[in-house]
């Protein structure tokens, strides 16, 4: 450690709290122009549907009403929002075509010279659709005969061939068969909206010079403009996009849903346009965690040391998988949790229902997976006839460990984090644990 | 009935930046001709407070005081690319980029003071307090501004610096599943502590304590901050919030927060911690991350206590009100039943 840090590691004020409390921030869809139009959204109000007809007549006649966006109008309607890091295929519409696959689904956009005046447009939009059969179950949608959410004919997403994200370290077939106990539990967690103060939302701006400035609360300006890019078909030196203190984003705002169509909106009618989700929106239609299922087998000796863990994981992903293909690469790596588990093997599968997508959300893919293996760990100390605390000591992880996905630990502090906690909350230790460390096994670290 | 208290822990690890990496941050800095340091990037600032953090960070490594550094971000003009922020990757990936771009603006300020000092570099040092100072030779300092000014009217140089950080992609073997899935592992261990009302089902948190081991930290009070906070929205999770409250059901959804639930300030509980500084390898200045892993220890710890007052082994979220008293029902249920038998195989005796 430097001792001549002079910043780093002092509580400077952080810089924007004076204008959050007084007020002054100001939010991206805070701005406001000249001749400013509003975008909203005409949803499918059912799960699943044929789109039969859509019927905009009566819209039309909607004093303020400027005009109507549908699916034929996007020029790269069917995209993935991880195409930029070359996760195929491309599945989401931006604007629904011969299907509706969730309720809440964007159909058409109104542009209109008001915002009350876009939602009666909205409202008289008239939808012929063929309801279908939908599925809402991560199990139920893996079924044969299960009503398919996808275009490409299955409910999973599929990697490199295989319908889940497999991690293979060891044998837990042979070590279940040595162990003295089987302890299994089956744990579900349903969705959780971000629920950011600040709705998502932009504002994009026709310029003079034929660039289309974008005003965004995204988490992310360059995976946006890139997105929009695609979606549009338009270079990316024609958008600028422009972020700032965002009100909150928890993984809410990583999707990008309202650029796309505010800039197109703004291109076809030269003004600048305004697309931000109502609080219910945010709610009923913004991505949300995932719902998971977590199947958990392990195999454990008398002395309470694990040998063997199998996970089967689950996300309900919703009808697009947006993030959470990734999510679930992530769980594959951390279901085994901060033990050293010699034999595991784990199962992660992105399921698609006709449900909200899910996509990312603080702890992606792993909040859900330390609920399980924790609740499971204190499952594990009662067979074993340990307290909650010895289990985990006696199990954790140390440098030099081998974790299921092949990579050597390097910086595990488990136990000194333990050993903290418990001096914080006055747990006494056995002097075994409280003389344990997360150094090497070779180097004492027993 | 009763309110009856328990106590649950929960240990957790969390792994920083986006998990296959490939996820490149950048930074440029220069310096104008009063001496400001303007740190030009694209990332976002959450609210989290990553303005004043890359802000500390900036001033650190190039000598200067936080005054005199200007951050700009979140423009796609001005700000050179980045991948966006979380994962908790933006302390690590833009604090590595700032770094190295520090540097480099650093080096070509010395190349000038050099010069104008009349001075070795090796003779040269910062005092954080805005000046460059020769070492053993006190009356010879000069003010960074005035180097910077020098460099640019009288040496036609410029005082800037490039950086960029990127963990390289790392590919998933489909098969055994071996990848490279994170840059560094932060920890943290939660004791949670509850009171059930068998009444009416509902759960209190009375306390939430917990170590965290997080690398360096770069703002003491930011970190913090995520602390307390993720202590709540773990709460939140553990016991109120959904969009699917009948799941799979995909109905009754609420619409605003009158009918999404989550603790208010009321619900609040004391909220403790201890923080541990085991410096990562590849952090600036051995930064780990703590953005999201917060809300991750709560949930498990808050739901271990509720077995432990209760005897309910829960295996879903949110532990509703509903929830509880189905569980104790059934409990209760199945304890006269087994009395029952015990009374019947007594008689039988």
């Amino acid at each position: 450690m430097s001792p001549a840090l002079n910043v780093v590691g002092r509580s400077v004020p952080r810089s924007d709290g004076i204008g959050h409390v007084t007020g002054r921030t100001q939010f991206a869809t805070d701005h406001s122009f000249p001749g400013m139009l509003h975008l909203k959204i005409v949803r499918s109000p059912v799960h699943h549907a044929r789109i039969r007809r859509i019927d905009l007549s009566e819209a039309e006649r909607v004093p303020g009403f400027v005009c109507a966006l549908t699916h034929a109008d996007v020029p790269h309607n069917v995209y993935t929002i991880l195409g930029l890091i070359g996760v195929e295929p491309e599945e989401e519409f931006v604007l629904a075509e011969d299907r509706a696959r969730y309720k809440g689904e964007p159909i058409a956009a109104i542009v209109a010279e008001s915002e009350e005046a876009a939602l009666d447009a909205v409202a008289r939009v008239k939808l012929d659709l063929e309801e279908l059969p939908a599925v809402f179950d991560v199990e139920e949608a893996l079924k044969p005969g299960a009503p398919i959410v996808t275009h490409w004919g299955n409910n999973t997403f599929m990697y490199e061939g295989h319908p889940c994200r497999r991690v293979r370290f060891g044998d837990v077939e042979e070590a279940f068969a040595r162990a003295d106990h089987i302890v299994e539990g089956v744990y579900n967690t349903k969705p959780i909206e971000q629920a950011p103060i600040e709705t998502t939302g932009c504002i994009a701006v026709p310029e003079a010079n034929g660039r289309y400035t974008v005003y965004t609360n995204t988490q992310a300006v360059y995976f946006s403009l890139d997105n929009t890019s695609i979606i549009l078909q338009i270079p990316g030196n024609r958008l600028h996009f422009v972020g700032g203190t965002v009100g909150g984003g928890f993984g809410g705002k990583v999707d990008v849903i309202v650029e796309p169509l505010a800039t197109l909106a703004a291109m076809k009618t030269n003004r600048p346009v305004k697309y931000a989700y109502s609080r219910s929106e945010e709610m009923q239609v913004s991505s949300t965690r995932s719902a998971w299922r977590i199947y958990v087998k392990d195999g454990v000796m008398r002395d309470g040391r694990i040998i063997a863990r199998k996970v089967t994981s689950y996300a309900d992903s919703g009808a697009y998988s947006r993030q959470t293909p990734y999510a679930l690469t992530k769980h594959a790596a951390n279901a085994s949790g901060p033990y050293a588990i010699p034999n595991v093997s784990i199962d992660a599968y992105c399921v698609y229902t006709n449900r909200v997508p899910s996509s990312a959300m603080r702890g992606f893919g792993i909040t859900m997976a330390s609920f399980a293996l924790e609740v499971q760990m204190d499952k594990i100390a009662e067979v074993a006839g340990l307290d909650p605390w010895s289990i985990r000591f006696i199990n954790a992880y140390r440098d030099g460990d081998i974790k299921p996905h092949r990579k050597v630990v390097e910086d595990a502090t488990l136990i000194e984090t333990m050993q903290a906690a418990a001096a914080l909350v006055g747990q006494d230790l056995p002097a075994e644990f409280r003389a344990m460390t997360s150094a090497r096994r070779s180097e004492g670290g027993a | 009935m009763a309110k009856l208290r328990g106590t649950g822990m929960s240990a957790v690890n969390y792994p920083t930046g986006m998990n296959l990496g490939g996820d490149p941050s950048q930074a440029l800095i220069h310096a104008t001709t009063s001496g400001s340091f303007v740190v030009s990037l694209s990332a976002t600032d959450l609210g989290q407070g990553l303005r004043t953090v890359i802000g500390q960070i900036a001033a650190e490594a190039l000598g200067v005081r936080m005054e005199d550094v200007v951050i700009d971000t979140a423009d796609t003009d001005t700000g050179p690319h980045d991948m966006g922020t979380f994962a908790s990757r933006a302390t690590h990936r833009v604090g590595n980029a700032v770094m190295a771009a520090a540097q480099e603006a650093r080096e070509a300020l010395l190349d000038v003071a050099e010069d104008e000092l009349e001075a070795a570099r090796s003779d040269l040092e910062f005092d954080g307090q805005g000046n460059i100072l020769v070492r053993g030779a006190p009356d010879r300092s000069l003010k960074v501004a005035d180097i910077a000014a020098a460099a640019q009217f009288k040496y036609g140089k410029t005082i800037a610096g490039r950086g960029v950080y990127m963990k390289p992609r790392s590919p998933v073997d489909p098969e055994t599943g071996a990848m490279d899935p994170d840059s560094t592992e932060a920890h943290a261990c939660t004791v949670a502590e509850v009171e059930v009302d068998t009444e009416t089902g509902e759960v209190t948190v009375l306390s939430i304590r917990s170590a965290y081991e997080v690398g360096r930290q770069i703002n003491p009070a930011l970190v913090k901050g995520q602390i307390v906070g993720g202590a709540w929205m773990g709460m939140s999770h553990a016991l109120y919030e959904t969009t699917a409250p009948y799941y799979p059901d995909p109905d009754h959804n609420p619409k605003d927060f009158s009918e999404y639930l989550m603790p208010g300030a009321y619900e609040m509980p004391e909220i403790d911690c201890v923080v541990l500084e085991y410096p990562s390898s590849n952090g600036p200045y051995g930064v780990k991350g703590v953005g999201e892993m917060t809300a991750n220890a709560p949930i498990p710890a808050i739901v271990n206590a509720i077995y432990h007052a209760t005897g309910l082994r829960i295996d879903e979220l949110p532990v509703t009100p509903e929830l509880i008293l189905r569980g104790l029902d059934a409990k209760e249920r199945a304890a006269s039943v087994a009395s029952a038998a015990d009374t019947t195989a007594t008689t039988g005796s």
